[in-house]
Formats: C-alpha cells, sequence, structure tokens
C-alpha cells in the first residue's frame, strides 16, 4: 500500500498571536511542532504499512524550516519525505495549497491512500485535506475514527458524527482526514532519530511541480481575511416557564425587544 | 552546565525526557500507589531503543556506551525514580552477558535484551549476604552437562517479571570468594519460582521478589565465564553499573529541584511569591549547586569508563555515594519548600524522597562506597 501523509507545521502554543495589520499568524518566537492532528494521520498510515507493507511518504508545505516536521516524521518511521517549498507559494489559501499539495501528489505517480489531519490546530479550517480530493478528483471521507477493513481497492471505515458515527466503503485511492480517536500516536525511535538526521529531504518548488502562477500564492487565493477577531462569551440563556401559551407569547415579546 | 555532549548523546537524553514527560510523569502517581509493573512504559522505552543502547550493534544493541545509559536513566528518573529502575535494573542485569558472556550466550540473549522483548536481573544479595557478598550460600552442584541449583537470593530488582537472571552462587564453598560463579537463569526453568513481592517504601513500580532455587537444573553452557569468576563478575559489573544508579539519583534530584523551583515562583505568601524570599533563594541555590556536582562527577565517571579506564571503582563508588547523598538531601529540602503541601501524597514531591533513599542504599550501601573509596586511598597512598 503505498500510502502520503500531509503534514504541516504549527506553532505549539495554543495562544496564537495574530499580526492585526496583515490578519496573519505570527509565527516568531514560537516553537514549531508538527500538528497534533496529523501525527494521527502519520500513526495510521505507518501502522498500516506494518500490517499491509508499501511505503510511506510525507509531504508538507511551508517555508524552509519545515524540513524540521519532516524530519521528525522520519524518525516515527516514514520511508520519505518531501518539502514543498516556494517563496511563491506565501500568501496561499487552502484552495491554492490544495492544489499545490494534490500537484506534488500527482508528481509522486503511484498512491492508494492520502491521509490528513482532520484540520490544523492553527488556522483551524480543515479544507485542505477535502480540497486535495477535489483537485485530484478522487474520494474523500473526513473526520475517520477507524478503519475497519481495508481490500485491495477499498476500504471500509468509520466517520465520526456529532452523535454516533457513519460507516462508508470508499473504492481507493481516496483522501482520508483522522481525528484524535483512531489511535495513539508513537514517539520517535533512537534509530529513527539517527536516520532522520542524515536523510536527505527533497524539495519541490513551482518550477518542479509546473504550477500555474495564477493559482499559487496570494493571486491564486480566493480567500480574503478582513479582520479576524476573538468572539463574544456567550451569555448565560433564559428559560421560560410556565402554560405553553404564556411562554410562546413571552418569546415573541422577547424576540421583538431584544433581537430586533 | 554544558557537557558538550555529541549529537547521538542529544538524541538519547531528548527521547527520554520525551518518554518520561509525555509517557510517564502522567502515571507516575498511579504506579506508585497500585505497586503495578509499567509493562505499558516498559513497552514504549523498548520500542524507543533504549534497553539496547549499550548493548554491541552485532548484537542487535545501538553500540553506545554506559554515558548513554547514564543519560537516559537521568531523564527517565526525573518523572518516576521506580520505573526508571525497572529500566536500570535490566541494564545491571545485563551487563554481565555483555562482559562475560560467550558468543554463544551473547547471540542467544542479547538481541532479546536489546530490543526489549526480554529484561533481566541481577540476583546477587541472600538474606545473610548483603555488604558481605563473601556470605553466599546458595550452591551449584555440577551434574554431568548440568548444575543444580539451590538456594535463595532475596530483593532482586525485577525479580519475578524478569526473563532472564544473572545469578552469583557458590560452585565450591571451601574456596571462599573464589568458590563463587555467575549463571544465566531462565525464567520457567523448573525449579525457579519466587517470592512474594515486597512491599517498598519507594520505588514501587519496580517489583522486588526472592528467587528461589529448588533442585533447578540448567544446562552448563549457562555458566558465565568460568568457576571460581562469581565475584569478579559481581565487582566488574558494579563498577560500571554504580554510574547507572548514580544516574538515577541525580535524575530524582532534578526531578525535585524542577518541582521545588515551579512550587516557590507559583506559591504566594505574605502578598509575594515565596521565590521572593532570600531563605528559600539560598535552599534553591544549594540544592540546584550541588545536583550539578553531582552530575559533573556522573558523566565523568561513565566517560573514564566508556574510554576504557581499568580501575574506576574508587570514582564509581564516589559517583554513586555522592549523587545518592545529594538525591536524599535536595528531594527533603525540596518537601521542606513545598511546606505542608510536600508532605500530602496530593502532591508529587513526598515520592521523590521516598524514592531517593533506596540509592544510598542499594548496590552497595554508601558505607560501603566509602570503605571502597578509604581503601583505594591508602592503597594509592602506599605505591
Amino acid at each position: 500500500m503505498n500510502i502520503i501523509v500531509c503534514i504541516k507545521q504549527v506553532p505549539e502554543t495554543t495562544e496564537v498571536r495574530i499580526n492585526p495589520e496583515t490578519n496573519t499568524l505570527i509565527r516568531e518566537g514560537v516553537k514549531s511542532i508538527i500538528n497534533p492532528f496529523d501525527m494521527y494521520a502519520l500513526e495510521e498510515g505507518l501502522r498500516l504499512k506494518e500490517k499491509f507493507g508499501g511505503k510511506v511518504t510525507v509531504i508538507t508545505m511551508g517555508p524552509p524550516q519545515a524540513e524540521q516536521a519532516l524530519r521528525e516524521a522520519i524518525s516515527m518511521g516514514t520511508d520519505e519525505a518531501i518539502l514543498i517549498s516556494d517563496r511563491a507559494f506565501a500568501g496561499s489559501d487552502t484552495w491554492a495549497t490544495g492544489y499545490i499539495l494534490s500537484s506534488a501528489i500527482k508528481k509522486l505517480g503511484i498512491y492508494d491512500l492520502i491521509l490528513c489531519g482532520k484540520q490544523a490546530s492553527d488556522g483551524d479550517t480543515a479544507q485542505v485535506g477535502p480540497g486535495i480530493s477535489a483537485h485530484l478528483d478522487i474520494p474523500q471521507v473526513t473526520y475517520v475514527k477507524k478503519i475497519e477493513e481495508v481490500k485491495d481497492n477499498s476500504l471500509r471505515v468509520e466517520r465520526m458524527m456529532e452523535e454516533g458515527f457513519e460507516v462508508i466503503q470508499t473504492p481507493l485511492p481516496a483522501v482520508l482526514t483522522v481525528v484524535k480517536e483512531i489511535n495513539e500516536p508513537r514517539l520517535p525511535s533512537l534509530r529513527g532519530m539517527m536516520r532522520a538526521k542524515q536523510a536527505k529531504i527533497m524539495v519541490w518548488g513551482q518550477k518542479e511541480l509546473n504550477l500555474d502562477p495564477q493559482r499559487i500564492g496570494l493571486c491564486g487565493s480566493p480567500t480574503q481575511v478582513i479582520k479576524i477577531f476573538t468572539p463574544a462569551q456567550r451569555t448565560a440563556g433564559q428559560i421560560l416557564r410556565g402554560e405553553i401559551s404564556e411562554m410562546v407569547t413571552e418569546l415573541v415579546g422577547l424576540l421583538k425587544d431584544e433581537v430586533y | 552546565m554544558d557537557y558538550l555532549l555529541t549529537d547521538e548523546q542529544k538524541m538519547v537524553r531528548e527521547l527520554a525526557h520525551k518518554i518520561a514527560e509525555e509517557k510517564i510523569r502522567p502515571v507516575a502517581s498511579q504506579y506508585d500507589q497500585t505497586e503495578e509493573y509499567p509493562w505499558g512504559i516498559i513497552k514504549i522505552i523498548a520500542d524507543a531503543g533504549l534497553f539496547g543502547l549499550f548493548i554491541p550493534e552485532e548484537y542487535g544493541g545501538m553500540g553506545m556506551n554506559v554515558f548513554s545509559l547514564c543519560l537516559a536513566t537521568e531523564e527517565l528518573s526525573q518523572a518516576c525514580g521506580g520505573i526508571a529502575v525497572c529500566y536500570a535494573a535490566s541494564a545491571l542485569g545485563t551487563f554481565p552477558i555483555v562482559l562475560f558472556g560467550n558468543e554463544e550466550q551473547k547471540k542467544k540473549y542479547l538481541p532479546d535484551l536489546a530490543s526489549g522483548k526480554k529484561i533481566a536481573a541481577f540476583g546477587v544479595t541472600e538474606p545473610e549476604a548483603g555488604s558481605d557478598a563473601s556470605g553466599i550460600k546458595t550452591t551449584a552442584k555440577k551434574q554431568g552437562d548440568y548444575y543444580i541449583l539451590n538456594g535463595l537470593k532475596h530483593f532482586i530488582t525485577n525479580g519475578g517479571d524478569a526473563h532472564i537472571y544473572v545469578v552469583i552462587v557458590m560452585t565450591d564453598k571451601t574456596k571462599g570468594a573464589r568458590g563463587a560463579s555467575a549463571f544465566i537463569v531462565e525464567k520457567d526453568t523448573p525449579g525457579f519460582t519466587f517470592g512474594k513481592k515486597e512491599d517498598k517504601l519507594g520505588i514501587r513500580a519496580s517489583s522486588t521478589r526472592e528467587l528461589i532455587f529448588t533442585d533447578c537444573k540448567i544446562p552448563k553452557e549457562n555458566l558465565l565465564s568460568k568457576e571460581g569468576t562469581g565475584f569478579i563478575v559481581t565487582m566488574k559489573t558494579f563498577d560500571i553499573s554504580r554510574p547507572g544508579v548514580a544516574a538515577q539519583a541525580l535524575g530524582i534530584a532534578q526531578g525535585a529541584l524542577d518541582l521545588a523551583v515551579k512550587y516557590a515562583k507559583e506559591r504566594q505568601q505574605f502578598g509575594k511569591s515565596i521565590s521572593s524570599f532570600q531563605g528559600i533563594q539560598w535552599m534553591l541555590a544549594d540544592m540546584a549547586t550541588e545536583v550539578e556536582a553531582a552530575r559533573a562527577l556522573v558523566y565523568s565517571c561513565a566517560k573514564e569508563i566508556d574510554a576504557g579506564a581499568r580501575d574506576v571503582a574508587k570514582d564509581s563508588a564516589m559517583a554513586k555515594m555522592y549523587a545518592s547523598d545529594v538525591a536524599m538531601k535536595v528531594t527533603t529540602d525540596a518537601i521542606q519548600i513545598f511546606g505542608g503541601y510536600g508532605y500530602m501524597k496530593d502532591y508529587p514531591i513526598e515520592k521523590y524522597m521516598r524514592d531517593a533513599k533506596i540509592t544510598q542504599i542499594y548496590e552497595g550501601t554508601n558505607q560501603i562506597q566509602r570503605n571502597i573509596i578509604a581503601l583505594k586511598l591508602i592503597k594509592e597512598m602506599a605505591k
């Protein structure tokens, strides 16, 4: 089974600071880690490889220092790692990122399964995984909490819902985004860390991927961040009591007064 | 202080630190209470490759050395002295095979010990042979291609849980110390059973049991080195394992110091943090200095062993004795800084003091260490 795991390097702190002028994340001075949700994707990829054989390739798009995240992935046991990095990619939104990552996956050629974390802990969009599947025109299953069965050309998975779960059968290749319930990620091994230190990390940019300059970076990104703010805290609700007719009258009154 | 570690040594430390913080610290108190053997953590340490640190690469190890083992033990001990000793005691049981095993014995036992699939234990102590190892009463009698073992070892760390045991027994009582021999005994050998698990003050995640030999028949191939070398095996093993106990003590001390500094910063009295009081500051300064001095001694001794120094008995005794005395003092002072809360089991600090105490006792009491140091001093002067 050829598995590609897409990871993202994110700031470790949960208190992400935002530059109010550019509305982008301030990354300076914050330790970087692999997005915690992507660790579950990595672990699942490694487990599938251990069970069914094959290869796990990890890719990430980011600045040159994202190479560190790839080395960490190698120390856990992934076979190959590719850094997708180019100044021209700066400012890419989830749509452009999906385009760039899917182009890298196409360049890799053979793949049965693409695994992503359900979302990144910094941007929280949960759009890149589905975006990759759209660009590759292959099926996607989001919020996977268990891979039940693996067959030659299909997978049966459990997809987490707010109440209960769905069982979905999908042909391969497919994109899965996984939730933390799926496994417990392993720690690196000493041998893995030694291998990671010496591993050669390939870097692919716009040229290597032969990308349309109109579809990458800021100009390839339809999303415009207008404003970022902390939502006001929800205040306690109000429970109406009494006869139904009284409550309805009261509710209508409240809605008229308070909302409009 | 920067000890100019190599990249490999930094990796060992980083990995052991990660295991300690992410996997051990959250469960340390639970294992302390239940006294359950921490198999889950042992597997994590094994998967990380830390059991094979000092085992040569040709037998599946990492081909590193005593210093790396000390770094790993120190880091693990910062989170739990009990879980760390399960790891370190396996190294103690593995050393004699690395040092004295023949090719067949190394091939047979080391790969599984390196991968952590099996763990080891070392059995010397008996009810009447503690500090005075010449009082060993367990015997091995040769009978054709076998030896028949009879007797009792007690206070054996990993006893009952380990798969591979190296035990020191008498093959010829008439020769005294020269009549002792070392044997490898596998768990599940008929005639080899275990006593009850000891209920201990500290290091409660680790298991301590008696090893009971009743007409236990083991193949003669399990004799380590030659008959009569049991005490040499023991002494040489302890010489290189003592820095490990010292590293365990060092880790416990460092762990307690870190908790004390953190608590001193958080705890408010008289309207300010108690870390702003000179009385607390001086205690912390003394604790930190002693921990660092212990570290310098432990690291130097481990590096000396790795460089092939021939006679390390005095230096490893100094490292073990000093680091464990520091651990006892620092953990006691750490409780003092925590005040009344420190005395309560709801806080993690009292466990450090309980775990520290044993490091002054086992692998040669600190009084025996002082004997070793003093005798060497006097011998050196006589030269």
